[in-house]
């Protein structure tokens, strides 16, 4: 089916992929960490475009998703309740639970027009955010403000992911083994993502999200579907939540603010909302790019100006911000905008 | 008792304050049916602009009920021009766009104004200068001040005057006709654009001066709490029914008791020591006059966002509203 | 006499203050094609979006092939065998053609999540017979050419035929077509004819609401004429023609 060519190229690609980590770790092996971070927040997307982009469901509290899957694998894998299950099964621990309050969240709510879902969804991870914050009384369960110490890293074997290896004379620090894993659990996911979007499934999420009293008509059970694709969306997060969790070592709920699920939104909205490779793109964009201005317009305000005049951190949300604005004016389907068309094309060609 | 009352005069205060910011949501809603996520942070913005002008004025010897006026007067226009713009720049270029794109560029619209008014004010809140005499008076065994009147008084003052605008005069029919049907209004001759512009400039002079009495109230105007506001608000006025002004009233009074009243009485009813002893283990924890208290006032804020997901589920079309779900 | 269809009984539908219809009964056989006319406003597709479960009615029953109708969920009326268009056809505008045609066989197949993530053979199977069947379908309304063009790009009459194969797909004991040939020019509303007296041939019931009173006489094998609500006549073609009552409600009472 793949020309040579193709394969050539895929090749190219992964063992760039593979080699990215040891040229990244030469710059500083801070920037293997933004990168495992660049690499959560595509999963993180991926999750969220099932939602926004296939189902066209605005999910404004995605985030919440995420702390639950973190707090899952906080809870279980730290000295905090003196539990330390092993990662390969709270990971799922964490996605289920994450689908659970998807599915908790969403059965009631999902009934509602587009816009009613999205403030809903708001106040939900505003909700999640306040418990995380309080339920340290009575019983302490998370810690309040204070967040979940000292939580395991990941474990395979002897192979401990926040220790350093040399093996073949390669130095492989914790940050690498991370972005080995994240690689594998990111092609695992874009995997899915490709298969349930050329899917029955698949195809009556974006049958929704164009016309959803057509997609009624069509005997598509909307709320069910609907569920379904909130329910995904949430597990991906959980998984997400999980990795975040042990790759920082700590969580709190400064982590979970809706300022972060804006982020993941105009990662999705920027790429192009439905588009997988678009949506990749995207996130990385929009992980980068920041940090680039961390880098370059911090030294030049203080070259300029002798002092910081914006904080990158401000910058950093007012670039989310422009991106959508200017994405819905300009670009609605988003700088890689989702090609059917073309896709089928190609497939009669063949 | 006296802690009823109390908490009744509070909810009415915040109440107030939040009817008249869902005003702003809920005329925008009525006209084009889209949920105005900037507009808490307009409301933000009058607060920050009267804050600065007063801060400013405070020094120089003017009475200070002056001082504030010139703070208000400060406001309004700002918050107005705020308004349009917001309408003229990010909505108007997509009023037939899918529903989602407006929506998203709200969204953006919103932490952009969040961000540049932290550029502008930095991050640390602004306090409300000590000019006014905050009188405090007993009514019944409970405490109300000058501050809660004026926020009160006057928030009836605007609902009245917003009222009046909407049911007696020419411009209000023509919002009112707009609200029903665009299409129609426009072949009756009225300007949609026009009427659409003036929605958002009223709601956002509203929002000044709601802006102004929430920050007076509290004491401090920061860049971030348009955002919490402007959810409540909104819960506000789904409550009421979306689209219905005296709706947006209703439910945003009502949504200040529930608050009050819930944040006030949360912890006494989820102490489990007052109820009957479940296990040996609670017991223990409750002896020596002990507490255990699932859920104190630190919850405050959760309860908006309950009420706003109860009545979506049970009555979403408000409590006097139309019927909101999706329809053919 | 064939067998009966679809009976519908007392059908009542109120908004707010006006009676969009009241007491409607009516039959429909198997295997015919049945108009429904009326003038603007006589609630034609107000019944329409009853039948099809998409507006709540205030009273009355249905029953679809000799069971009761569950009118609360419009998957479920697709479900029974229902298909229906739409008067301001409503397709998936970002799909392609032959992808509206396939969400048209949703209803008649099962995959699930773990099917298509794993790629079973099942779902392969399924996805190979879902495809198979949307080609066959657009071929069958003679627009196999355009299977990889977005709906939105696609001609009006174009269009009007991907709803109607849409609609197939979901396998119909009755099909539903809300005002077909409207907006369409004289050729096209030939064409759609001998595709509806194709379908008749095939085996499948349709009910039509159409303005094209012409068409709908031409065409139907009987017809009923609602007017304010009201069902006014039911009969063969030949007979509701003559009808005063239905004379009067299109021309006014002068005329009749």
């Amino acid at each position: 089916m793949k020309t040579s060519r193709e394969r050539i190229g895929l090749a190219l690609v992964a063992i760039a992929l593979i080699a990215l980590p040891f040229v990244l770790a030469a710059a500083g092996t801070a920037w293997v960490r933004i990168t495992n971070f660049a690499v959560l927040f595509v999963l993180l997307s991926l999750g969220l475009n099932i939602v926004v982009g296939f189902a066209g469901l605005l999910d404004l509290g995605y985030v919440a998703f995420f702390a639950v899957g973190a707090y899952v694998y906080a809870l279980l894998a730290s000295p905090h309740f003196g539990l330390h299950l092993p990662f390969w099964l709270i990971l799922p621990i964490g996605a289920t639970v994450a689908c659970i309050a998807g599915v908790m969240l969403g059965a009631p709510t999902l009934r509602l027009r587009g816009d009613y879902l999205a403030i809903v969804t708001l106040g939900f991870g505003e909700i999640v955010r306040i418990f995380m914050n309080n339920l340290s009384a009575p019983i302490n369960l998370t810690n309040g403000p204070k967040g979940i110490n000292r939580i395991d890293p990941f474990q395979i074997g002897a192979l401990n992911f926040s220790a350093s290896d040399t093996i073949g004379g390669l130095v492989f620090s914790g940050p690498i083994k991370y972005y080995y894993f994240l690689l594998l659990v990111l092609l695992a996911v874009i995997v899915i993502n490709r298969r349930l979007q050329d899917s029955r499934i698949g195809r009556a999420w974006v049958a929704i999200r164009e016309d959803e009293i057509a997609a009624k008509a069509s005997g598509i059970n909307t709320r069910n579907i609907k569920l379904l694709a909130f329910a995904m969306g949430a597990s991906f997060g959980g998984v997400a939540g999980g990795m975040f969790a042990a790759i920082q070592g700590f969580v709190s709920p400064e982590s979970f603010v809706l300022n972060e699920s804006i982020m993941v939104l105009a990662m999705v909205v920027l790429g192009g909302m439905g588009n997988i490779w678009g949506v990749i793109a995207g996130a990385l964009l929009l992980s980068f790019v920041p940090e680039l201005l961390r880098y370059t317009v911090e030294p030049a305000q203080r070259a300029l100006f002798g002092k910081l005049l914006v904080d990158p951190e401000v910058l950093r949300m007012l670039v989310f911000g422009l991106a959508l604005v200017l994405t819905m004016r300009f670009r609605p389907a988003g700088l890689w905008p989702e090609t059917r068309h073309r896709r089928e094309m190609d497939e009669n060609r063949a | 008792m006296e802690i009823l009352l109390q908490q009744i005069i509070n909810g009415l205060t915040t109440g107030s304050v939040y009817a008249v910011v869902a005003l702003g949501y809920t005329m925008v809603y009525g006209v084009i049916q889209l949920i105005n996520f900037a507009h808490g942070e307009v409301v933000m913005i009058g607060a920050m602009v009267a804050f600065s002008v007063i801060t400013a004025l405070a020094g120089s010897g003017l009475p200070p009920l002056l001082i504030v006026l010139a703070g208000v007067l400060a406001a309004i226009p700002s918050c107005m021009l705020m308004g349009y713009l917001l309408e003229r720049v990010a909505y108007r270029p997509l009023r037939h766009a899918p529903r989602l794109a407006p929506l998203i560029t709200a969204i953006g619209m919103s932490i952009i104004l969040q961000h540049l008014a932290l550029l502008a004010w930095g991050r640390n809140p602004l306090a409300f200068p000590q000019i006014i005499d905050n009188r405090v008076f007993s009514v019944g065994g409970a405490a109300i001040s000058t501050v809660q009147i004026a926020i009160i008084l006057l928030s009836l003052v605007m609902m009245a005057g917003l009222s009046g605008f909407v049911y007696r005069t020419r411009f209000g029919i023509a919002i009112r006709a707009t609200a029903e049907n665009v299409h129609v209004a426009g072949l009756m001759g009225v300007n949609a654009n026009r009427v659409i512009a003036a929605t958002f400039v009223i709601g956002a002079a509203l929002g000044a001066v709601a802006g102004v009495m929430y920050g007076s109230y509290y004491g401090i105007a920061h860049y971030t709490m348009g955002f919490n506001l402007g959810l409540k608000a909104f819960s506000a006025a789904v409550l009421g029914g979306i689209g219905n002004i005296a709706g947006a009233m209703l439910g945003g009074i009502l949504l200040g008791l529930v608050e009050a009243l819930g944040t006030g009485y949360v912890g006494e009813l989820t102490d489990l020591c007052d109820w009957p002893p479940a296990h040996d283990w609670l017991t223990a924890q409750c002896a020596d006059g002990g507490n255990f208290v699932l859920f104190g006032s630190n919850y405050q804020d959760v309860f908006a966002f309950l009420m706003l997901i109860l009545v979506l589920v049970f009555r979403p079309s408000g409590l006097l509203g139309e019927r909101v779900s999706e329809r053919a | 006499m064939p067998e009966v269809l679809l009976e519908a009984s007392n059908i009542g539908k109120r908004f707010g203050g006006v009676q969009a219809l009241k007491d409607v009964s009516l039959t429909i056989r198997s295997g015919e094609i049945y108009g429904l006319i009326g003038p603007n406003g006589a609630g034609k597709t107000t019944l329409f979006n009853v039948f099809t479960g998409l507006y709540p009615r205030d009273s009355g029953e249905v029953h679809f092939a000799s069971a009761p109708l569950n009118l609360a969920s419009p998957h479920e009326v697709a479900a029974a065998g229902i298909a229906r268009t739409f008067q301001n056809i409503r397709l998936f505008g970002n799909m392609t053609a032959l992808e509206n045609v396939m969400v048209g066989r949703h209803v008649r197949t099962r995959a699930g999540v773990l099917g298509a993530i794993l790629r079973t053979r099942a779902e392969r199977a399924e996805e190979a017979g879902i495809r198979r069947r949307a080609e066959e379908l657009l071929h069958y309304v003679g627009i196999a050419g355009h299977a990889g063009d977005l709906a939105r790009q696609l001609s009006y009459g174009d269009q009007r035929r991907l709803e109607i194969a849409r609609a197939l797909a979901t396998d119909p004991k009755l099909l539903a077509l809300d005002e077909p040939a409207a907006g369409m020019n004289a050729t096209e509303t030939a064409a759609l004819r001998r595709l509806i007296e194709g379908l008749r041939q095939d085996g499948l019931t349709v009910l039509l609401i159409e303005h094209d009173v012409k068409l709908v006489l031409g065409l139907c094998d009987r017809v009923a004429v609602l007017d304010y609500g009201e069902k006014i006549a039911e009969d063969v073609p030949e007979v509701v023609r003559a009808d005063p009552k239905v004379i009067e409600a299109y021309l006014g009472k002068s005329a009749a």
